[in-house]
């Protein structure tokens, strides 16, 4: 009707030097580094990459990263949710130290994690000869790697829960009950349905944390080629012995497959999170009056 | 089901939500619990469902003690201000959850679930949108489903709070009369909690009017309109001019009549009991018009009488004859008043007396 007010870029001022601004900033930051690190690798001929980022080594340290990743995030999806669940639901004393706990592996140099936790699951560490006399071996093996990445991870899934959980409101758990469900049923059909875009977000950031770290694993890890090294320090040994070429050509796998798999996950949330307002605008909803019949209405 | 409601009380820290209260809803009645907010009457409701437990008394169901069953357990319908729908679930999949949850044993087949649900749809007459989601719907339909499934488990009471209370004015009052059929239809009892005064007496069979967690008064709706039990009441219902016997001298008649000289008592009146005049009428009192408010079919017209402002609702008509302007000396005349004495006894005068 009024097409000058349409031009308009409504209320909020600045959204072109804003944009300008976030451009140029993730160009610089990311886009430039990253697509000077695939130039960089057009350096190499195609059988040569080919050779090196399909190198028997190369091979299992992809498989122990992302595996390694997966897991801990796996097991940070699970008991994150508890936590985030216990932390916003349950007064109990204590709670705000538990809160605070929560961010401690985000604070930590994660280099005195790995340490930390190599102490102390070493076979004469205090947790590691307990669990040596059961037979299982935690640090120097790939089960090291998860249990560093694990901690490195905690808060991503406790840390987008929380908000989401504390967002839920009271009433529908309540009309739930009313129509029969136990607490489970009520958790798992009608709780757990909303709060799983957000899950699935914290998983995504803990499993892409994962993939990045480096500081704590090295240290549990044992680093033995073929079984417990993971494709950061295949990158790093690489850089050691000057062939950086090599080195750059492992990245951009990892940056290959960490981006398909990421936009996977994203698609999946952007599914989850949207499959229940798909708006259609031709049933646009009204009130119409006189929709609902009326017998015998009075005027 | 009939639901009966003995001495319960309910405290939220030092706040008394509900005091020693007491009440029974007989088979199939439509009641309206109504009062101003806070006086514990949404609180009353959830005790009813079980969703909160009273701190003292019983509720007991069709004579059965319930106070401490589950709320799974109660077989209610509970329908919420704000719906309450599941927001991932289709409109098929709301109204079907009840069913849906049931152990497997008293779960009916998917084909019985499917017949329930659309017959429940096409009941609130919405089938048209089983497949949409809650986000897809306005509000009235979104009420609408909350109801169809609350009434999926055919439940035995119908529970409502404040359920038209998010709605436009328009939208409110068809849902109204629609409620009041489905009541019939269903043979169900149902209770459903108010501060709107207008709502509760055209839906109700009985209104409950709630005050600081005690029970006012409980009548029809007529009842509770021209015989007020209480000043509390006497306010609450509709629009009223209150006369303190002191500020008028021909009121002295009412402190004679009064059980309690010297006590003191208070007059209420109307807007609509009150005669308004341009010429003198015998026993009237002279005021000067401030304002008149031309409200749809009615005209309110605001008199100053000694300082006081006094209300008075005429027809367009009346109005019209009468040539009513600020400013204009009239002469006005209570019909009828309802006197209560003032202090410590809150119970009403036995009389109601025509005055002057």
């Amino acid at each position: 009707m009024f097409p000058a007010a349409a031009k308009r870029d409504g209320v909020l001022p600045g959204f072109r030097l804003g944009l300008g601004y976030t451009l140029t900033y993730l160009t610089l930051l990311v886009l430039i580094p990253l697509a000077g690190m695939i130039l960089f690798t057009g350096q190499m001929s195609w059988s040569d990459f080919w050779a090196t980022a399909s190198s028997e080594r190369a091979l299992a340290s992809y498989r122990v990263t992302f595996g390694a990743s997966l897991g801990a995030a796996a097991v940070n999806a699970l008991f994150g949710l508890i936590v985030a669940w216990v932390l916003v639901r349950y007064p109990f004393p204590g709670k705000r130290f538990v809160d605070a706990l929560v961010d401690l592996p985000f604070a930590l140099p994660t280099a005195v994690a790995g340490i930390t936790l190599a102490t102390l699951y070493a076979q004469n560490g205090w947790i590691g000869q307990h669990l040596a006399k059961l037979g299982v071996q935690v640090a120097f093996t790939p089960l090291g790697i998860v249990v560093a990445l694990i901690f490195v991870t905690l808060p991503f899934v406790v840390r987008t829960l929380q908000p989401v959980i504390e967002d839920i409101e009271a009433e529908v758990e309540e009309a739930a009950a009313t129509l029969g469900a136990t607490r489970w049923q009520t958790f798992t059909r009608v709780l757990l349905p909303g709060i799983f875009p957000a899950w699935l977000t914290g998983f995504t950031l803990a499993f892409s944390r994962a993939i990045g770290e480096f500081g704590s694993v090295i240290f549990i890890a044992g680093n033995m080629p073929l079984i417990s090294e993971i494709t950061p320090l295949l990158i790093i040994s690489k850089l050691e012995q000057y062939d950086i070429l090599g080195a750059t050509a492992l990245a951009v796998v990892m940056l290959v497959i960490s981006f398909v798999m990421l936009l996977v996950i994203n698609l999946l949330q952007w599914w989850a999170a949207n499959r229940h307002t798909k708006s259609r605008d031709e049933d646009a909803p009204a009130d119409a009056p006189g929709a609902i019949a009326i017998a015998g209405g009075r005027p | 089901m009939s639901i009966e409601i003995r001495n319960i009380s309910k405290r939220f820290g030092n706040f008394v939500a509900l005091d020693n209260l007491s009440l029974d809803i007989p088979t199939g009645e439509l009641v309206a619990l109504l009062g101003p907010s806070g006086c514990g009457k949404t609180t009353l409701l959830r005790i009813i469902a079980g969703m909160e437990s009273p701190d003292g008394g019983n509720v007991l169901f069709g004579g059965e003690e319930a106070t401490h069953v589950h709320a799974r357990e109660r077989q209610v319908g509970f329908v919420f201000q704000h719906y309450a729908l599941f927001r991932h679930m289709s409109v098929f999949e709301n109204v079907a959850f009840g069913l849906r949850v049931r152990p497997r044993k008293g779960r009916p087949p998917e084909a019985e679930i499917r017949d329930r649900v659309m017959n429940l749809l096409k009941l609130v007459q919405l089938d048209w949108l089983a497949n949409r989601y809650p986000s897809q719907l306005s509000g009235g339909q979104r009420q609408r489903i909350a109801l169809a499934r609350a009434l999926a488990v055919e439940p035995k009471v119908l529970l409502l709070d404040e359920p038209f209370g998010a709605l436009d004015t328009k939208v409110r009052k068809e849902l109204r009369r629609w409620l009041r059929r489905l009541h019939d239809e269903m043979h169900i009892s149902s209770v459903f909690v108010t501060h709107d005064q207008e709502e509760a007496l055209e839906v109700a069979d009985r209104v409950v009017v709630m005050n600081r967690g005690r029970i006012e008064q409980i009548g029809s709706p007529d009842e509770v309109y021209s015989s007020p039990a209480s000043p509390f009441v006497y306010q609450f219902l509709g629009n009223v001019n209150v006369f303190h016997h002191r500020m008028h001298g021909c009121w002295a008649e009412v402190e004679r009549e009064g059980e309690a000289p010297g006590a003191g008592s208070i007059a209420f009146v109307r807007p609509h009991d009150i005669d308004l005049d341009a010429a003198p009428i015998s026993g009237g009192m002279k005021a000067v018009v401030s304002h008149v408010h031309r409200i749809g079919p009615l005209v309110r017209v605001e008199l100053e009488h000694e300082a006081e402002t006094i209300e008075v609702e005429l027809t367009r008509e009346r109005a019209a004859n009468l040539e009513l302007s600020s400013g204009r000396t009239v002469w006005f005349k209570p019909r009828q008043a309802k006197v209560f004495p003032t202090g410590p006894t809150t119970a009403p005068a036995t009389k109601q007396p025509f005055l002057f």
